[in-house]
């Protein structure tokens, strides 16, 4: 019996030469990448007073910054000073920053056939790069800036095989709903995504795939490594890796096919996403008061082209309001370059620095009492961008773009004909 | 180690972090956050909560982000989590906060509100002392069972000097 990309990884890691479904394995980290939420004094972690190895932490401003309240700006304070004391090799702070899951990406350090802990949930983004990578929480990152190592428990291997051609107006965040709308959630379980389909979704879109599976509450979520993943990590990769694919004879729970071709915009509803999910012509029509598009899901420049092929030359409606925030400086910089952030300025759209922001509600941009905001961010929870009496559904940012411009949630599909048509 | 026993408090499927820590607590000392429990979803709950209580959940319980959620269902007393399904990164944050919870399918038709749960942790199984119904749930490892009883990762850490006093 051969094992998925995923148990290589956890075997190699664990010294063993496999690890089947069941298994509890200790694991060596090769990356352990902390964020600055752990270090506000609300948090009340201790701090290490000696760490594994410094030049294997990565420490990545991102949550709060611009610090937004006194709190969290002696919190990155104090995440400044472990960096110094500790000689955090690799420190990413205001400025030279963006969303930690972005910044592994851009940088390097999520590479394939590696393992990347990190506190963050939303860390399975990192999977696109055919790097384990899961979400394991400040207490657990305390443990392994310590010691460098973790648990894992073997779990069973769903397999999504992808395939054919998104059509115009349907994005990779379409998919990833479609799977939440149509699966539910994968708990105690993994996810894998491979097929011909690979070839048409580039590296971001992969990213967000992988950073939404999250909301699948699957454990690991991993790519299948091919040449676009080589030609992104050419010039970015910190060290040589080794890629791992999954054995013909490696065991999966259920192999399930997702034709591209049939997709159709796909929203989530708002306050939990497991089969949740309806597409967009059902829900056509329904007023917002704000859009948001970012995240670590779909705040990348591939996104804010998408964006951009909408606004440019449109306006925001008078009684909604949009706002945009890059994954990270590298993102602001080419949306800079390629003149995106005056489309959107012109479009009457808040262009925000790079961080977490509206996404987790802590910084920026929250909605208030009544109020429905339309988000390519992560999460729709109840409360989570602001006031608890909101409603928060999720889309892609070509429809968030478009639902913007119409004041109500809109096909994006109908927009770009229009267009077309010279209207 | 000896059973738990618990009043139990009942709540569905899907319930997430953002529930149980909504971003208010991040602006607030550690002994105030734990008021702020269920505070969108069951206003006042957590004035109503004593030392030893139980919750008891549907599926995929804890959905969501790793915010320290764990720590404030501590502060509220919460002596153990019972859900048909535990989302994977709540579960490890329980183990590391020394928090006994775990998976056990049917466990939320078991049960009614207030009623007392005798709950095996080590051994996963639950029994419902108004009907006498029991259950077993995922067992965890050994090693993490430990971990939770001693109180997660801080103590071991500080035992082992780790951590800055």
């Amino acid at each position: 019996m051969g094992m998925t990309m995923l148990e290589k990884i956890l075997a190699r890691c664990s010294d063993r030469q496999r690890v089947e479904t069941g298994d509890v394995v200790s694991c060596r980290v090769d990356w352990a990448v902390e964020f600055d939420l752990p270090f506000a004094r609300s948090h009340n972690r201790p701090v290490p007073n000696k760490v594994w190895d410094p030049s294997r932490i990565v420490l990545i401003l991102d949550h709060v910054v611009p610090a937004p309240t006194v709190v969290m700006a002696d919190g990155l304070k104090a995440a400044r000073a472990f960096a110094k004391e500790r000689g955090i090799k690799h420190f990413y702070p205001e400025g030279r920053q963006g969303i930690c899951h972005q910044l592994v990406a851009e940088l390097g350090f999520a590479l394939p056939g590696m393992l990347l802990a990190c506190g963050d949930s939303h860390t399975s983004a990192s999977g696109a790069f055919n790097c384990a990578a899961r979400g394991l929480g400040m207490m657990e990152m305390l443990y392994i800036l310590c010691k460098g190592e973790t648990w894992f428990e073997v779990c069973p291997t769903v397999r999504y095989v992808l395939e054919g051609q998104l059509a115009e107006g349907v994005y990779p965040r379409d998919v990833i709903h479609h799977i939440a709308g149509v699966y539910g959630e994968h708990l105690n379980q993994n996810v894998e995504y491979v097929g011909p389909g690979l070839k048409r979704l580039d590296m971001a879109a992969r990213q967000t795939i992988a950073t939404m599976s999250t909301e699948l509450s699957a454990e690991f979520a991993t790519f299948a490594f091919d040449e676009q993943t080589e030609a992104y990590l050419r010039d970015r990769a910190q060290e040589s890796y080794s890629p791992v694919e999954s054995d013909k004879d490696a065991r999966f729970t259920e192999v399930r096919t997702i034709n591209f071709d049939k997709l159709e915009p796909q929203v989530v509803m708002p306050h939990f996403v497991p089969h949740n999910v309806r597409p967009v012509g059902e829900v056509a029509g329904m007023k917002i008061d704000q859009g948001f598009i970012g995240s670590c899901a779909n705040g990348r420049i591939e996104d804010l082209r998408v964006a951009a092929q909408i606004l440019k030359g449109r306006s925001v409606h008078p009684d909604s309001r949009l706002i945009i925030t890059p994954a990270s400086t590298q993102v602001a910089i080419d949306a800079a370059k390629e003149g995106l952030i005056e489309i959107f300025l012109r479009a009457g759209a808040v262009f925000t620095n790079p961080t977490c922001g509206a996404c987790n509600g802590g910084h920026m941009g929250l909605i208030g009492a009544g109020e429905r905001c339309l988000t390519s961010s992560t999460r729709n929870f109840k409360g989570r961008m602001g006031s608890k009496d909101a409603e928060i559904l999720m889309a892609s940012p070509a429809t968030v773009a478009a639902s913007a411009v119409a004041g109500v949630i809109c096909d994006p599909r109908t927009t770009n004909q229009e267009r077309n048509a010279g209207r | 180690m000896a059973h738990l026993t618990g009043r139990v408090w009942k709540f569905g499927d899907n319930i997430n972090t953002d529930l149980m820590m909504p971003n208010i607590a991040y602006e607030s000392p550690p002994s105030e956050q734990p008021k702020f429990v269920f505070s969108a979803n069951r206003p006042g709950w957590s004035s109503q909560v004593q030392k030893g209580d139980v919750i008891i959940g549907g599926s995929n319980f804890g959905t969501g982000s790793s915010r320290p959620a764990a720590k404030l269902m501590l502060g509220l007393g919460i002596s153990a989590i019972v859900a048909d399904s535990i989302n994977g990164l709540f579960l490890r944050n329980c183990v590391n906060f020394g928090l006994p919870a775990f998976s056990c399918p049917g466990v939320s038709a078991l049960f009614e509100e207030g009623d007392t749960a005798i709950i095996d942790y080590p051994g996963a199984s639950i029994r419902n002392k108004r009907s006498n119904d029991s259950l077993s749930g995922r067992k965890l490892p050994q090693s993490l069972i430990q971990l939770t009883l001693s109180g997660g990762v801080v103590p071991l850490l500080r035992r082992e000097g780790y951590l800055k006093e």
